[in-house]
């Protein structure tokens, strides 16, 4: 019950994001937006989750601001407006449809299928001495993924630093 | 539905801090839709206690995954909000109507 | 220099009035960094967040958390000390050069812990022993992935930080 209200929260607070013409507006209804996930992952049960959603969220946001202080947004909208909306609107329709479909399949909401978890639930413990699932999950049963996952970040520190070098002499 | 407002966003706005914000949007949903696949009515946490049963427990494997997808998410938005940087400096707007010289 | 007083502008709007400054300490220089209110609170409550984010690094395996939100958590405080002082007292105690060199650092150290399962068999396997659980040295090799992980995450994201606003003060002298 609680998680349908936070879903048309998080859905209004979304179209707000996108339509208002303020930039400053827009980047603090996303920090709702998040915040709101954030209160999702706790009535879910993944604390985890909800600890890591809610910091990488402030960062998100302080990074965003960053980059919208002071940049002025001149609207301006051009011909061929018609077209572009219905043009996106099908597209959208298509989208739509063609998950229908492909959610029908799924088992029903609240009884998940656990062939595979199962078994890491039953020995988790034993095996790895460790008590928290979620992190014996991703640091000894899949590694490898958390290997795959340092290695983005760093590539993504690299980055960074290479784009936003000065060039030094600038003519 | 989380998805659809954020694709919209992606197609249809033509600021770039806005198709940041739809594919941040995008982004939630996506989160969001995976952990709501492994959900048990009246689970527990999947944390072991003392004195409590393990069979009824939440699936902990999408949270795993989610997990590191959050984190990969955060790495992706700043590498964006930096090359969006770079354009304002260059172009002076953030229009993408108005950045059409590839060279140069 | 406009867009970091303008920065701090909309922070000084959001945190109240400011109030006469005073210098009694070289750091409390009132033309860089924020108002008084924020440089005290910063003052008192920085090290209890990198204290708070190195408990959840260390008790990854017995409490939510894990490497990394423990490491972002640590990576906050940073770029919190830097917002509240201004840029150059905290881009003098770890520069960039520092900061990259810690985060490749973290980087080997996942991977070495990660090849010392070799001794044991197969990749990644925890060959350390394994305490009764509910103990803090109960999990094997995971106790020091969640450390080698916590302080990658942490140093890469201020590293992060430090290049967006190193990149700003340089870019208004040039335009």
């Amino acid at each position: 019950m609680e998680l349908y209200i936070l879903l048309i929260f998080m859905i209004c607070a979304a179209i707000v994001a996108i339509e208002v013409k303020d930039l400053l507006s827009s980047v603090i209804a996303v920090g709702a937006v998040g915040f709101a996930l954030c209160l999702a992952f706790l009535i879910l049960k993944a604390p985890d989750l909800a600890i890591t959603q809610l910091v990488v969220e402030i960062l998100c946001l302080i990074i965003l601001i960053r980059a919208t202080i002071n940049k002025d947004l001149p609207l301006v909208i051009e011909g061929r407006w018609i077209f572009n909306t219905f043009s996106t609107l099908g597209f959208i329709a298509v989208f739509l449809l063609f998950s229908w479909l492909a959610l029908k399949e799924l088992p029903g909401f609240g009884e998940p299928i656990m062939a595979v978890v199962k078994k890491y639930l039953q020995e988790g413990v034993s095996k790895t001495g460790s008590v928290n699932i979620v992190t014996a999950v991703i640091l000894d049963f899949r590694a490898y993924d958390t290997l795959g996952e340092a290695t983005v970040l760093f590539t993504a520190v690299i980055g960074i630093m290479a784009i936003l070098r000065r060039p030094g002499r600038k003519k | 539905m989380l998805f659809c407002v954020g694709l919209y966003g992606v197609l249809r706005k033509r600021n770039i801090i806005k198709m940041i914000v739809g594919l941040g949007i995008m982004e939630y949903a996506m989160n969001l839709f995976f952990v709501l696949l492994g959900y048990r009515f009246h689970g527990r946490a999947p944390i072991d206690a003392k004195y409590q049963d393990i069979l009824n427990m939440v699936d902990p494997l999408p949270q795993a995954l989610v997990l590191t997808s959050i984190v990969i998410g955060l790495a992706v938005t700043a590498l964006i909000i930096s090359i969006a940087i770079r354009i304002y400096e260059k172009y002076g707007t953030f229009d993408i109507t108005k950045i059409k010289k590839l060279k140069g | 220099m406009r867009q970091i007083e303008a920065f701090e502008g909309t922070h000084e709007i959001a945190s109240g009035a400011s109030r006469p400054r005073n210098d009694i300490y070289m750091i409390d220089n009132p033309k860089t960094g924020m108002t008084l209110i924020v440089k005290t609170i910063t003052r008192l409550t920085v090290g209890l967040i990198m204290l708070f984010g190195i408990y959840i690094i260390l008790h990854g395996h017995l409490s939510p958390g894990g490497g990394f939100a423990g490491g972002v958590i640590v990576a906050l405080s940073f770029v919190h000390l830097m917002l509240a002082f201004g840029k150059d007292v905290a881009a003098a105690r770890i520069s960039k050069n520092m900061a990259s060199n810690l985060e490749s650092i973290g980087a080997m150290m996942f991977l070495f812990v990660a090849l010392l399962g070799f001794l044991g068999g197969s990749f990644f396997l925890n060959v350390l022993n394994k305490g009764n659980p509910f103990n803090l040295f109960s999990a094997g090799t995971i106790l020091l992935s969640n450390i080698s992980i916590g302080i990658k995450v942490g140093v890469g994201l201020f590293a992060i930080f430090l290049a967006l606003v190193i990149l700003e003060k340089s870019s208004k002298k040039e335009l």
